[in-house]
Parts: C-alpha cells; sequence; structure tokens
C-alpha cells in the first residue's frame, strides 16, 4: 500500500480552505500551518502563467527526515505515511534542515510537527480533511498501489508533475498540469 | 529566459522568509567540538610520539581546557532542543544514517575520556596541585600506566568529533551550501588550525612557538585551499549549488564571509605569522587571536547561509 495525494492545479482557485481545515481538524497553533497554498508566476511578461499548488509534507518514498532523526522520532507507517512521535522527538530540529520542501515546524510545545496525511482519519477509511473540504474537488487521495483507485487512474490518465524530484526524495503529492 | 514568482501563504516561524531553525547555538557548538577534537589529536599525538617534555603547551596545558569547553558544546547543544525534557532518547537508539546520533554517541565517550586525559595531566602543570585523597592519586597513577593506550582511542574519536561537525552539515541534501563532501575535512583542519592558536596562547617555549606557528601555517593553507576548492566545486554544479555559492560570491554574505572569516581570520594572521617568522616582532596573540575568532565566524556564516540557501522551485 503507498498513500499519495494528486492535485489538480487546473482547477485549484488558491481558497485556502484546506488550509483551514487542516488547522481546525488537526488543532494547528494559530500562526501555524501544517498545509499552504502558493501562487506561482511563471514566465515573463506578457507571457506568464500561473499556477496554484495547496502545498505539504510529500510523505516521501525516500524521506530524508526520517534517515537524519537520532531517536526515530520521525518514522514511516504503514502506506507510506511519515509520522513523528511527539514523545521521542528532542527538537534537535535535524529533520526541519533535511526537508526540501520546508514541511516541518517546531510546535509551540516543542516537538516538530508536519502532516499526518490525517492518519487518524484514514485509518477509518476516510479522506483526510483538506481533500474532503476542497470546493473545487480538486485532490484526490488514495492508494497508488491499487491500480483500480480512483488516484491511481486519475494519475494514468493526466499529465503531473511531483515538487524538486531531482532532491532524490521521491515525493507522493502528485500535480496535476 | 523563464521567471518564477511565488507568493507562499504559509508563515510557519523559524521557517518563513526563510529557514533559521538553528540558530548560534549550532555553530558555537561546532566550532568548540572541533577545536576540542583538534587540541586532543595535538596532545594525544605527540604523546605516542614520546614527545610530552618538548611540546609541554599542546601535550599538557591545552587538554586542561577539553573538559571544559566540551561542556559548553554540550550546554549549547542542550539549550538548542526545543523538547528539552525528551532528550534522553538521543541515548535510546543509534542510529548510523543520522549524523546527529553518531555525533552525540561520540560526545558520550569523549568526554569523560577528556577529563582523564585532563587528570593525567593536572599535576604536571600544577606541581603544587593536592589531590587531598590517595585513592584519586592512585587511581592518576594507574591511568598513566596506560596513556598510549587511552591517547590512540582519543586520537581515533577526536577525528571522529572533528569530521561530525561537517559531516553534520553536509549530509543535509536540502541545503545546497552545506552539500558539499569538502565541509567535514574543511572543519577537521580548521578545528586543527584553532587548535594550534589555543596552543600559542598557553606560553610555549620557543622551539613549541615555532613548531606550532609552522603548523598553524600548514593547517591554514589547507584550509584556504580547502574552501576554494569547495566553493569551485559549487560553481562547477547543478543550478542550485551555483545559487548557493553566490550567497557568498556576491550574495548577502560575501562581505562577512570574504572581509571577516577569510581575510582577517584566515589571511591576515598567515600573513603575521609569515612575518613572525622572518623576524618580525608581532606578539603571537594577535594572529592566534584572529584565527580564533576567524574559525568562529567560519561556523556561524556557513551555517546561517546553509539555511538561506534552497532548491529552486
Ligand atoms: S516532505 Fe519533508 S517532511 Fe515530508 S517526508 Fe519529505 S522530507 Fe520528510
Ligand atoms: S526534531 Fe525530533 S523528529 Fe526531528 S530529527 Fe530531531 S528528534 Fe527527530
Amino acid at each position: 500500500m503507498r498513500y499519495a495525494m494528486a492535485i489538480d492545479t487546473k482547477k485549484c482557485v488558491g481558497c485556502s480552505d484546506c488550509v483551514v481545515a487542516c488547522q481546525t481538524e488537526n488543532n494547528v497553533p494559530i500562526g501555524y500551518c501544517r498545509d499552504w497554498v502558493i501562487e506561482a508566476t511563471t514566465g515573463t511578461y506578457p507571457d506568464l502563467s500561473l499556477e496554484f499548488r495547496s502545498e505539504r509534507c510529500n510523505h516521501c518514498s525516500n524521506a530524508p527526515c526520517v534517515r537524519c532523526c537520532p531517536t526515530e522520532a520521525s518514522h514511516v507507517v504503514n502506506g507510506g505515511i511519515v509520522l513523528v512521535d511527539h514523545n521521542e522527538c528532542i527538537g534537535c530540529k535535524a529533520c526541519i534542515e533535511s526537508c526540501p520542501y520546508d514541511a516541518r515546524f517546531v510546535h509551540p510545545e516543542g516537538y516538530v510537527d508536519k502532516c499526518t496525511f490525517c492518519i487518524h482519519r484514514v485509518e477509518k477509511g476516510e479522506n483526510p480533511a483538506c481533500v474532503n473540504v476542497c470546493p473545487t474537488k480538486c485532490m484526490y487521495f488514495g492508494d497508488t498501489d491499487d491500480s483500480n483507485s480512483e488516484i491511481s487512474k486519475i494519475l494514468k490518465k493526466r499529465k503531473w508533475k511531483t515538487l524538486i524530484p531531482e532532491a532524490g526524495t521521491d515525493p507522493n503529492i502528485y500535480y496535476l498540469i | 529566459m523563464i521567471e518564477e514568482l511565488i507568493v507562499s501563504g504559509r508563515m510557519n516561524p523559524e521557517i518563513d522568509p526563510h529557514l533559521h531553525a538553528w540558530p548560534w547555538y549550532v555553530p558555537t557548538d561546532l566550532f568548540l567540538a572541533a577545536l576540542v577534537a583538534g587540541i586532543l589529536i595535538f596532545s594525544a599525538f605527540l604523546t605516542l610520539h614520546g614527545k610530552e617534555n618538548e611540546f609541554p603547551a599542546a601535550v599538557k596545558r591545552a587538554p586542561l581546557f577539553a573538559p571544559f569547553l566540551l561542556g559548553i558544546a554540550l550546554l549549547l547543544l542542550f539549550l538548542d532542543l526545543s523538547h528539552k525534557l525528551y532528550f534522553w532518547q538521543l541515548y535510546t537508539n543509534i542510529r548510523w544514517e543520522s549524523p546527529m546520533s553518531w555525533g552525540s554517541w561520540t560526545y558520550l565517550f569523549i568526554t569523560p575520556l577528556s577529563v582523564l586525559w585532563a587528570a593525567i595531566h593536572i599535576q604536571d602543570v600544577f606541581p603544587n596541585l593536592d589531590l587531598k585523597f590517595s585513592w584519586l592519586k592512585e587511581s592518576i597513577e594507574w591511568l598513566k600506566t596506560y596513556k598510549k593506550v587511552l591517547a590512540g582511542i582519543i586520537i581515533l574519536l577526536a577525528i571522529t568529533l572533528g569530521m561530525y561537525t561537517g559531516i553534520l552539515l553536509s549530509a543535509f541534501n536540502a541545503r545546497p551550501l552545506w552539500n558539499s563532501a569538502i565541509l567535514g575535512p574543511l572543519f577537521l583542519t580548521s578545528g586543527l588550525t584553532t587548535a594550534t592558536a589555543v596552543v600559542l596562547l598557553l606560553k610555549p617555549n620557543e622551539k613549541e612557538e615555532r613548531r606550532f606557528i609552522v603548523l598553524m601555517l600548514i593547517f591554514a593553507g589547507i584550509q584556504i585551499f580547502l574552501l576554494i576548492h569547495m566553493i569551485m566545486g559549487y560553481l562547477a554544479g547543478t543550478q542550485v549549488h551555483i545559487e548557493a555559492a553566490r550567497l557568498l560570491l556576491g550574495g548577502e554574505y560575501t562581505t562577512s564571509f570574504w572581509v571577516f572569516a577569510f581575510g582577517f581570520g584566515l589571511v591576515l594572521p598567515v600573513v603575521l605569522q609569515l612575518l613572525k617568522l622572518n623576524g618580525s616582532k608581532i606578539p603571537v596573540t594577535v594572529p592566534a587571536v584572529l584565527i580564533i575568532v576567524g574559525g568562529l565566524l567560519l561556523r556561524l556564516i556557513i551555517v546561517e547561509a546553509g539555511q538561506a540557501s534552497r532548491w529552486l522551485y
């Protein structure tokens, strides 16, 4: 099993509902976020193109944050979800330095925090909160090892990219382009 | 040319607008650890070669500072942890893939050994010191019989410690400015250079002073070579490495790096020492202090600039 997310950049309008849904669902403290939206304007005037991307931890298959963690607080669970065990994290921040996507932060209580793919919901067969709340339904979550899953089908049908694949992290958030 | 302008909705503290997760504690710790590594390497190496009496400042006096400097380094590491009460988790795991893990294990072994090494030499430095307890005197005498074995172990651990200070950073592929295999040898060499400076500050005899000035020149020379080699490596690398090098070549950290860390912290003391070897009356404290401050600045700038370097997307 390999959980992944596909996000349609053609449908995303940058409303940040996914950000608010995550903050509410996971009690993310004010001033912090586990997911965020960026607007990337590419090209040279007047030939410009705009892309909205909802970004978060990529739950990398080759996760440097897990490799560099001295305590095994950062670990991989079933389905490839990368988690942080709060009671094992010493707050050395090596994982923050190691993540090329800057997806982690220090929670005000001291441990390192980041997106969990809403594992508490996924274990019950539900989608992560951000996926559920998206008003344009631009996010797909599922198992890419299952060729019949919705996400596998959409990845076969559409063109996609991942973020900085050249960093060698083998990310699992796909952006449909 | 394609240009990309990114407006991000993410505002996490210490992450945006650019990463600043490691403040001054970490580079200062790296500086102290490499300095102690250098001090212990010289002391143990000269002991193994039976040169204790020829080089009293390097073999006997300098190592007395090692436990204190390591203590400060460990304290800084501890202060940097944001989840301090759980620090013991470091020692319930051994993770070879994590430089942070093997670095902390190296600290665990080298710190008590540095105390033993200092204990062996304390009476040579302070002959009138009364150790009060007879068991303490006897233990130190017993330890002295194993001096060479201890010296061998200390050299190995000290090299590991010195290399760790660079590898900790170079293992992070995510920060292009740190991602160079040269950083390990560079920081170890810098540790040796700063250690020669400490020896020169501890009133060496005439022969020892001359030898350590030459050693300082050799290690500072290697350091200059490695630094230039590292930057050339970035410039010959990928776009992200070129961008990273630009932070030091015209970017935000250019002046602090080239004028202070490189100019005042490396080139100037080399010139002063060369003049001194040729008969000028320059007090040895001036180049020695410059080298020590330069070593600290090098770590502060590399850690700070490294966090400002990133992958482009
Ligand atoms: S995105 Fe960053 S935090 Fe998430 S798994 Fe990859 S390296 Fe780790
Ligand atoms: S901050 Fe916590 S999760 Fe991150 S590397 Fe250190 S111990 Fe592991």
